[in-house]
């Protein structure tokens, strides 16, 4: 009960900010900004006037793209470089050497693309430099650029005979100067105010109450283990008596992972860790600011061209598909592993416990917040884990997966999940269209052949990069030796780990060892594809848009803000999926499922 | 593409130095100076002295102290500087294996106590640092405790309420226990 009181609260609460956040939002992009935020327009001012911005000058969609893979470019060889050259550089209080080639390759890319999938463990091999100058400067970077990339998108909707669709470097400014920046700023000291840690100190030493001790090889002066006389490898008792924790900049970081629906966590346990997420509080801020921007950009999108109804209508669509992957989650988590009762473990919810599959999941959020945040960060291209997801139930865990194959337009990532779900209705009008015979509409813009063969690109681009890596990985050595669960499972974590990737998603069945040569080169390309090559057909369709006329809509056009409209968008979504990826799940989540449940 | 060099160069800068160093300095400003507790990881401090910290688990094995959530985390449990949980899935037999294992230690450590274990007991967390266990766990493990210290089971039920907090603002989360200071305090108080 109190679990349906707190979706309820959730969804509740994002709604009712959709408008105000969207309505802000449109304003930021006209360049018409309230008169609260004005005092930040003379930063705005002397950065075009730095750079040599016209910020007048618009874009054609080929100067637009360029700019933006230019931009990516530079984040790319930024982010690689700074993890080459920690080791010599300040702010490294644990002495954390260079990062190794492929991993500092897969990271710089997955930080560019808005993916933060982290091959590596934060903690204990990237310096508070690292993390704040490259890791979070692309928190901030790659979210401003998806955002710009569907502002654009909108306006080739809302233009009409137009060669140009905006100026990429004044829609990348205004995303962080005015929405990303401010919103982390107050959202990090609220996250402080929980108990997130943000300083720069070496990590802080504390005596641990009973002493612990473990085996390690014990190695000879060369570093080679030693064995005994029978060939076994010798070991000697370590004394444990302290307690090391890591700490850092984290809550600066923590703000924007989340509102950039970046994910990339500071810590390895990422939104597990008590330190970058404390208490129930700091979690559903957390939860929110995922779903923040990506929703207010619905509303933004409807007010841009002209129509908010058209923008209602995406909002319920991605609401209703949530809800129902939400339901299948909370259901699946909250019923637990038959095999623990045989054990004696009690699994009820009661007043007093959770209850459930609590397998890598932590006390504090229990079922209802980890399989909520679970859905929420799949459903949008954030990845952030606030539980375990490899150690999740069958069904929870395809969940998860099912949500990221889809293309992430369930709210999806900032800017990313809105242009994917217009490229999914400009499909449903498509659809429509052959039904009745007319050539499809959408927005008063005719949907021809160039626009359908772009939104194609986009729908088709990410699954064979997903099955096609998958099956490469699981028919190669080097990509079967890293898989660390058996049977099914095992082919599930390779699964996701393509999925997570192209969807630019970040979040994993941890349990795969990602961090050899083999993913993080593989991995590495699949999330550059998953970003650019979505991205430009998404500003070329911008492009096809904004140059044709606008016509009239006239008794036989069909409405797109109607309930019918919503359904055959979600079925849209649901059918490509489905198709898609049906036979992959069967052969993962769904067969554990049924070895599980088999009496 | 030529004429664009400079706007990404010059953007790139200008928003590295804004979000990479303004950014971070500004929050690490303010928290330090008006939450410094917070900011820097919610230290228990006892005579002086940094004891632990509120919002990270410690490892116990000891019967007459309440055990927190296992711990994935290598080479010890409950390693600050390495967070990680066990990515075991649901049908692995290694993770009955150790469920079994850790239902055998509870037992041994209790023969007289024959309820059902609560989950969280014994399975690992995410983070492989939750510094607490649910209200139903801190419950299982109060006769143990209670005996091996010779302390009244009221008494105790009592001191175990005073480190339980409720969902926040009544609505959010999960009730919970807070081990290491409850531990603390059974330490405290004897």
């Amino acid at each position: 009960m109190n679990g349906l009181l707190q979706i309820a609260l959730y969804l509740g609460v994002l709604l009712l900010l959709a408008k105000p956040m969207g309505s802000y939002m449109t304003r930021v992009y006209a360049g018409e900004l309230p008169v609260w935020a004005r005092w930040m327009q003379p930063v705005e001012r002397l950065f075009y006037r730095l750079c040599g911005v016209k910020p007048q000058q618009e874009m054609r969609w080929t100067q637009y793209a360029g700019a933006m893979l230019l931009f990516s470019l530079l984040g790319v060889l930024a982010v690689y470089a700074m993890q080459r050259l920690q080791a010599g550089l300040p702010l490294n209080p644990q002495g954390f050497g260079a990062v190794s080639a492929d991993s500092a390759f897969n990271t710089a890319l997955s930080f560019v693309t808005n993916t933060n999938w982290q091959g590596y463990v934060g903690e204990t091999t990237m310096s508070y430099l690292t993390q704040m100058l490259t890791l979070t400067v692309q928190n901030f970077l790659s979210a401003a650029t998806g955002m710009a990339v569907l502002i654009a998108l909108i306006r080739g909707f809302a233009r009409h005979t137009t060669e140009t669709i905006g100026n990429f470097w004044v829609d990348m400014t205004r995303s962080t100067l005015y929405i990303l920046l401010p919103l982390s700023v107050i959202l990090a000291l609220v996250l402080v105010s929980q108990g997130v840690v943000q300083n720069f100190a070496p990590y802080q030493s504390v005596p641990l109450v009973e002493n612990l001790s473990y085996d390690q090889p014990k190695l000879d002066a060369s570093g080679n283990a030693v064995k005994d006389a029978a060939g076994n490898p010798v070991t000697e008792k370590v004394e444990v008596k302290t307690q090391t924790l890591a700490l850092g900049p984290v809550a600066s970081q923590e703000a924007i992972k989340q509102l950039g629906t970046n994910g990339g966590g500071f810590f390895n346990a990422n939104s597990a860790h008590p330190f970058e997420n404390p208490t129930p509080l700091s979690n559903f801020l957390a939860m929110l600011a995922i779903f923040l921007i990506p929703a207010g950009l619905c509303y933004t999108f409807g007010k841009m061209v002209g129509d908010t109804r058209q923008g209602w209508a995406i909002l319920v669509s991605m609401t209703l598909l949530f809800v129902g992957f939400l339901a299948v989650a909370e259901y699946a988590e909250q019923q637990g592993n038959p095999a623990f009762t045989t054990l004696g473990i009690n699994q009820l919810a009661t007043a007093s416990q959770a209850g459930g599959n609590m397998e890598g999941k932590e006390t504090r959020f229990g079922i209802v917040n980890s399989a909520l945040f679970a859905t929420i960060t799949t459903a949008a291209s954030c990845g952030a884990v606030n539980a375990m997801h490899d150690s999740f139930t069958p069904l929870g865990g395809m969940v998860t997966m099912a949500q990221i194959q889809l293309g992430e337009v369930v709210f999806g990532g900032v800017g990313s999940g809105l242009y994917g779900m217009l490229v999914y209705a400009v499909i449903a009008v498509f659809l429509a269209g052959l039904m009745i015979g007319r050539t499809p509409e959408y927005l008063g813009k005719k949907i021809e052949a160039f626009d359908i063969k772009m939104a194609s690109l986009v729908i088709l681009i990410p699954p064979f990069i997903i099955l096609g890596g998958t099956a490469l990985a699981v028919m190669l050595g080097v990509g079967k030796s890293s898989i660390f669960n058996p049977g099914a499972h095992g082919f599930s974590e390779v699964l996701y780990a393509f999925s997570s990737a192209v969807g630019n998603n970040g979040s994993a069945f941890a349990g795969i060892s990602a961090n050899t040569p083999f993913y993080n080169t593989a991995l590495g390309f699949a999330v550059w594809a998953g970003r650019f090559w979505l991205m430009i057909p998404v500003l070329a369709l911008a492009g096809s848009l904004a140059a044709k006329k606008r016509i009239p809509t006239s008794i036989g056009s069909m409405a797109t803000h109607t309930p019918l409209f919503v359904w055959l968008l979600v079925g849209t979504v649901l059918l490509v999926g489905a198709l898609t990826f049906v036979p992959a799940l069967a052969l993962g989540p769904v067969i554990e499922h049924l070895n599980m449940i088999k009496p | 593409m030529l004429q664009s060099l400079r706007p990404a160069v010059g953007s790139f800068l200008l928003l590295t130095l804004l979000t990479g160093i303004a950014y971070p300095l500004l929050v690490t400003g303010i928290s330090q100076t008006l939450m410094p507790a917070q900011a820097n990881g919610s230290l228990i401090i006892q005579a002086g002295k940094p004891v632990g910290s509120t919002l990270i688990g410690q490892s116990f094995s000891d019967p007459k102290y309440f055990w927190g959530r296992p711990s994935a985390t290598g080479p010890v449990a409950n390693n600050a500087g390495a967070s990680s949980g066990s990515n075991l899935g649901p049908t692995n037999p290694a993770l009955l294996d150790a469920i079994k294992a850790r239902v055998q230690t509870l037992h041994d450590a209790d023969p007289s106590n024959t309820l059902p274990i609560p989950v969280d007991l014994v399975t690992t967390s995410g983070s492989g640092l939750d510094p607490h266990i649910s209200p139903a766990a801190a419950a299982y493990q109060l006769p143990r405790v209670a005996r091996l210290r010779h302390l009244d089971a009221k008494v105790l039920s009592k001191l175990i309420a005073e480190h339980t907090q409720g969902r926040q603002f009544g609505i959010l989360g999960e009730p919970r226990v807070n081990v290491l200071a409850l531990n603390l305090a059974l330490d405290a108080a004897r």
